[in-house]
């Protein structure tokens, strides 16, 4: 699609950036399992850590479009790179600047920002996945701090973030009302550090449990007013959607980069596969269709977030489609390159579908996604509750 | 048309489910993790017969029939693929390339110990250029006097370093394209066999998957299977029998993801009730019940024509690709349903999800099954 200048070129620089830097060690990080500590200060540098902050904060504001080209070109080449980029802005950085007042913002923002280090989400709980208005962590005001106590699963850099914003329940209220968020420090006490997980991919990236014991939180550190929580969890989520929509494209074109050169080089009977083989062209022209259409739903929803107009159905389309669309490229890469395909230190499509799988279940499940279109879509025939 | 299976059928299904469910499933994902199968367990199954499916008694076999042998497959695969490819390998495409197509000193000499898993076989047909186009080997094993002698490489070798014998395909004869490709029996200890590391792979991580170079490997005329020039033949007789193993693997896959995601959907509350009780998930349900069925039924034909000795070049190939592309449907299905669960490790769907891929590869791509039914159409 076509871009403006200033996002060509900073398409080239991110590419540039992430080729040199992050592509050479995306293999490694996988099969060690192994969070890439090293990578955040020239990862802060580039100004990728701070991507949705104003300078004020040492941020490196751009606009939506250019922070999902970003995170599409890092996850082009590294899964678990793209997934704690797009985590520590969306969900970590985010929140604090749109709702925090002055003082939490100069407390926390820079250090992630221009600090390099990692901001954390605690949402999801385990018996609060898709619903996550069942969350069950509790704050209670006890004097001037709130008494935290709860768990919160699958969080993404939980091991390695300084701070994490949290949600809990501070009345007795049912459902969401009850739902406000908090700042925490990884070094106060009570906070800990659960098990990290082992998962199927994004194996670069740390995953694990945070568990809150009597966790002493100042009253300054409520994010917002009691009861917002869920109100901004759910924006929060709406821009972190077109952030794990850009992951996915930029995986899918990481496997399709892959299988097109395959095709191009690979010989049978003399010939590349892409002369012989008709089946495998049709296929590269399908994956770069839906790559092309995935790529102008992930940018519109960009551009529409950066307009200020509501984007929740798009955000939710974005994803939905580019995810499902970033399994399929990645899936018949692998059939394309065949048997060598399945294996781990021959080419990366393998590696990629393991890490594309996520973006079909992490910040919403597709069927969360066609929860929240069809709503938005039936909206205008059905009558308001 | 019988649908029922036979009561020796049911028994042996019932043996391996009792096998499956009390020594591979729980350990299979530890299996997975570690990356290879224990010594103990196939010394196990080397005992209750595992090893001589369906070889005749007097090697020491079970003498199965190809619907029992597969009923049983479906079995171990449902508890751990990995380890259902193992034997699978060793059973249809080693044990039975001997004994369909090799000569009695062959079968005396060497399916004895198969039967009695005392020898495990390696299947050696894929080269780093000759995948889907087999007929392009580049291994040559030429004659002097009454030795062959073999040069080349195999890649991606199921069993690879567990074997004791390889079954590998060579160029006899560089003029006569895949009539000039003939099959040998060649032991491990032979000089000259360098046997690569374990290759790392996404799923099927239990068995073992190597690089097999020849170098001036030497052995007895004997050693050749059938006459030269037969080996591609013998090749695609053979992978008729691995591709309704692999339907059956796909579909015991398929099965466990399937029971894992129903007792999941059950007990899983979200939004104040089971997820179950949502109509997105019970479609979900319903659907890969009815793919499973389906492809297990495609399998029970192929198996039952392969039995009355009918040609089932179609047939099983349509076994396999129907199997192996629900297998990978469901698995993605049961993960979805797991959500943020079932991407981890400690919920078995996240392997089946890893094992699946490859149904829809080894044994010929679905490209390739493509490619044969739609040659028999043509030719019709």
């Amino acid at each position: 699609m076509l871009l403006k200048k200033e996002h060509q070129e900073f398409r080239e620089k991110i590419r540039a950036f992430a080729l040199e830097k992050v592509a050479p060690h995306a293999a490694t990080l996988d099969i060690e399992q192994r969070f890439p500590k090293e990578f955040l200060p020239m990862l802060a540098e580039m100004g990728l850590m701070g991507m949705v902050v104003s300078e004020d904060y040492g941020g490196s504001k751009v606009d939506t479009v250019s922070y999902s080209i970003a995170v599409e070109e890092l996850s082009r080449v590294c899964g678990s790179t793209g997934i704690t980029i797009a985590a520590h802005n969306s969900l970590g950085c985010f929140p604090i600047y749109k709702f925090g007042m002055e003082e939490q913002k100069k407390k926390y923002l820079p250090r992630g920002t221009k600090g390099g280090e990692l901001l954390a989400f605690g949402l999801t709980e385990p018996d609060a996945g898709s619903d996550a208005g069942a969350t069950k962590t509790t704050a209670v005001k006890q004097g001037d701090h709130w008494i935290l106590n709860g768990t919160k699963c699958f969080i993404t850099s939980a091991s390695h973030a300084f701070a994490s914003i949290a949600t809990a329940r501070t009345s007795d209220a049912p459902g969401v009302k009850a739902i406000s968020s908090f700042i925490l420090e990884k070094d106060w006490d009570g906070y800990e550090v659960g098990k990290k997980e082992n998962k199927m991919g994004l194996r670069g990236s740390d995953t694990a449990f945070l568990h809150f014991t009597d966790v002493k939180v100042p009253l300054d550190n409520q994010l917002g007013g009691d009861g917002e929580g869920f109100k901004q969890f759910m924006m929060t989520l709406d821009g972190g959607r077109i952030s794990i929509g850009a992951m996915a494209l930029g995986l899918a074109q990481g496997a399709y980069d892959c299988a097109l050169k395959y095709a191009g080089v690979t010989n049978v009977n003399g010939k590349p596969l892409g002369i012989t083989s008709q089946a495998i062209q049709f296929k590269l022209a399908d994956m770069a269709t839906e790559i092309e259409a995935a790529r102008h739903m992930v940018y519109g929803a960009s551009q529409m977030k950066d307009a200020g107009v509501k984007f929740s159905k798009e955000s939710a389309m974005a994803k939905l489609y580019a995810s499902e669309v970033g399994h399929r490229v990645a899936y018949e890469a692998i059939q394309i390159l065949g048997d060598v395909g399945f294996f781990t230190n021959h080419y990366p499509a393998e590696r990629i579908l393991r890490d594309v799988k996520l973006c079909e279940i992490g910040e919403g499940t597709s069927e969360v996604q066609r929860i929240v279109i069809a709503r938005e879509v039936l909206k205008s025939v059905l009558p308001e509750k | 048309m019988d649908f029922n299976l036979t009561e020796d059928d049911l028994m042996i299904q019932e043996t391996a489910a009792d096998l499956a469910a009390k020594r591979i499933y729980p350990n299979a994902e530890k299996w997975d993790e570690e990356g290879k199968l224990p010594q103990d367990i196939l010394d196990e199954m080397a005992e209750l017969g595992y090893f001589g499916m369906m070889l005749p008694e007097k090697y020491g076999g079970l003498e199965l029939s190809t619907v029992t042998y597969n009923c049983a497959m479906e079995e171990l695969s449902a508890a751990c693929a990995g380890l259902m490819i193992t034997i699978s390998v060793h059973n249809s495409l080693c044990c039975e390339a001997i004994y369909r197509f090799g000569s009695e000193e062959l079968k005396d000499k060497y399916l004895p110990d198969m039967a009695a898993g005392k020898i495990i076989g390696a299947y050696c047909l894929t080269e780093p250029n000759a995948g889907t186009d087999a007929a392009s080997i580049k291994t040559s094993a030429v004659k002097k006097g009454d030795k062959y002698v073999i040069n080349g490489t195999k890649t991606f070798v199921t069993n690879g370093g567990l074997a004791g014998v390889f079954i590998v395909f060579a160029v006899t004869d560089p003029e006569k394209g895949s009539k000039g490709i003939s099959c040998f029996v060649v032991p491990k200890d032979t000089p000259g066999i360098d046997i690569g590391a374990p290759e790392k792979k996404m799923g099927m991580k239990a068995s073992d998957t190597r690089e097999i170079s020849f170098t001036d490997v030497e052995i007895d005329a004997s050693n050749l299977v059938g006459e030269e020039g037969t080996g591609f033949k013998t090749a695609v007789i053979l992978l008729n029998n691995g591709r309704i193993g692999v339907a059956f693997q796909a579909i015991g896959i398929a099965r466990s993801a399937l029971e894992e995601a129903l007792k999941y959907s059950k007990e899983r509350k979200q939004f104040g009730q089971p997820l179950c009780n949502f109509q997105a998930i019970q479609f979900k349900l319903a659907e890969m019940a009815a793919k499973i069925d389906g492809a297990r039924l495609l399998g029970y034909r192929a198996a039952v024509m392969k039995d009355e000795g009918k040609n089932v070049a179609m047939e099983s190939s349509m076994a396999k690709l129907i199997a192996s592309q629900t297998a990978n449907w469901v698995v993605n299905e049961a993960v979805q349903i797991h959500g943020g669960y079932g991407y981890m490790k400690e919920y078995a769907v996240e392997r089946y999800f890893r094992d699946a891929r490859v149904t829809e590869i080894y044994e010929g791509t679905t490209e390739a099954q493509k490619m044969v039914i739609s040659r028999q159409l043509l030719r019709d």
